[in-house]
């Protein structure tokens, strides 16, 4: 049976090792050795892709690999349609009765590769409903080439091509709700995640692989230089999205949603804004009204996944 | 960093073997090292599943020394002990503690 008891992951092997070249306190590799622990359950094998990004680059850097599994390097679109052919080329090979085992084939992409640039693939490989995972490690940028905004960056923070000045307040577009358009696809299982609680995030893992059809994973990926907060805290800001209602646990399965984690008291964005530089600005007088506009919108989204919650519920209990 | 592999020992795709990046030393990044307490530690392994560099090793489901070859002192762990258990020191003056 698959655990997420940390002792017990702990006899598991290391799919992810040291020696890689990511920033020291980058979130990413936290997210790929929580997933790889997790996904191996049930005497599974892993099977990856990964599109370009920080963690393509930092973990694969010619000639060596970081993963003890079979990963793919693919370009930015690609991830998606990559992993497609692999599991299409194993389930052909299981009908010939030429393999056997069990095989959770993972797709890996950044924000850059997953909510812009690999968007189409990764749209097309859940239509198609091919039998696969996407991890999204999301931090909000294309960190990798040197911090430009992508479409997961939100608003108001400072990037290198959404800069903050006398005119710009940093990026002034809000960040799209990828999760949201994954389960508009109608997917079996998806979810968001986030480091500082490994055991909901492993167990989410744990799901998707066991899911026949498309999952998706959405994980909050803290980047210390992009972000700009010291390497040591990338936990904590974690804590502090999800406490912050910025960044909700949440899970929907078959259509219906449940809400992970739900904070005592909801604290207020500002503190999250404040505990990182590229949102500096926006305390300056003249950008202010931005802060009041952001909780504005994250109150909104909050209360929206809270209404679905309770609906979705009441369908259950009516059908009961 | 320890020799690369030979254009003849290479497998077609051109990568080594999975993991071979284990070789690299990544300790020089360090300006703080995690000095661990192992009398105050409970083996929660909070650090060990947080570590971006796997790290921290375990076995029989018990922490053990950092591992400094890969350790990047980015503090996390220190930060995440719930027992304060772990002290990031500046390099170089472990042994002033
Ligand atoms: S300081 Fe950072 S890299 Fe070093 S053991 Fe702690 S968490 Fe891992
Ligand atoms: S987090 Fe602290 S108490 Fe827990 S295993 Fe690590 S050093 Fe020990």
């Amino acid at each position: 049976m698959a655990t997420t008891s940390l002792k017990k992951l702990s006899d598991m092997p290391e799919l992810l090792t040291g020696g890689h070249a990511a920033c020291p306190g980058c979130g990413g590799p936290i997210i790929i050795r929580q997933v790889l622990l997790a996904a191996q359950q049930d005497g599974r094998k892993v099977v990856a892709s990964i599109s370009t990004g920080c963690m393509e680059v930092s973990t694969t850097i010619y000639p060596d690999s970081a993963w003890r599994v079979p990963i793919f390097h693919s370009a930015f679109e690609n991830s998606a349609a990559t992993i497609s052919g692999a599991e299409a080329a194993y389930r052909s090979l299981k009908r010939q009765g030429k393999y056997e085992g069990e095989i959770a084939f993972i797709a890996f992409g950044g924000d850059g590769g997953t909510y812009d640039i690999g968007f189409q693939s990764l749209s097309g490989a859940l239509e198609r409903g091919h039998n696969f995972t996407y991890v999204c490690y999301d931090n909000e940028a294309y960190m990798n080439t040197g911090i430009q905004r992508s479409g997961a960056t939100p608003k108001g923070a400072w990037t290198t091509t959404a800069p903050d000045g006398t005119v710009e307040p940093g990026k002034r577009e809000i960040k799209k709700d990828l999760t949201a358009i994954v389960a508009a696809h109608g997917v079996p299982y998806c979810a968001q995640a986030s480091p500082h609680r490994p055991r909901d995030l492993m167990r989410k893992v744990q799901k998707a692989v066991a899911t026949e059809g498309p999952c998706f994973l959405n994980i909050l990926s803290p980047c210390p230089r992009g972000w700009r907060h010291d390497p040591d805290v990338t936990i904590q800001l974690c804590k502090l999205a999800a406490d912050t209602c910025v960044w909700p646990l949440y899970e929907i399965e078959n259509g219906k949603l449940s809400i992970n984690y739900k904070p005592k008291e909801k604290k207020p964005v500002r503190e999250w804004l404040k505990s990182q530089q590229r949102f500096r600005h926006l305390f300056a007088p003249k950008n202010e009204h931005l802060i009041e506009e952001i909780q504005a919108e994250l109150d909104a989204k909050w209360g929206q996944l809270l209404a679905r919650e309770a609906f979705d519920n009441e369908q259950e209990q009516e059908s009961e | 960093m320890s020799e690369l592999l030979k254009k003849d020992e290479m497998k077609p795709g051109g990568i080594g073997q999975g993991g071979s990046m284990e070789r690299r030393y990544t300790g020089s990044w360090r300006t703080f090292v995690p000095i661990t307490d192992f009398e105050t530690c409970i083996q929660c392994l909070a650090c060990w599943i947080v570590c971006p560099d796997s790290a921290i090793p375990v076995e029989d489901g018990e922490r053990r020394e950092t591992n400094m070859h890969h350790c990047k002192g980015c503090g996390i762990c220190a930060v995440e002990c719930p027992v304060d258990a772990i002290t990031m020191v500046r390099e170089g003056e472990e042994d002033d503690e």
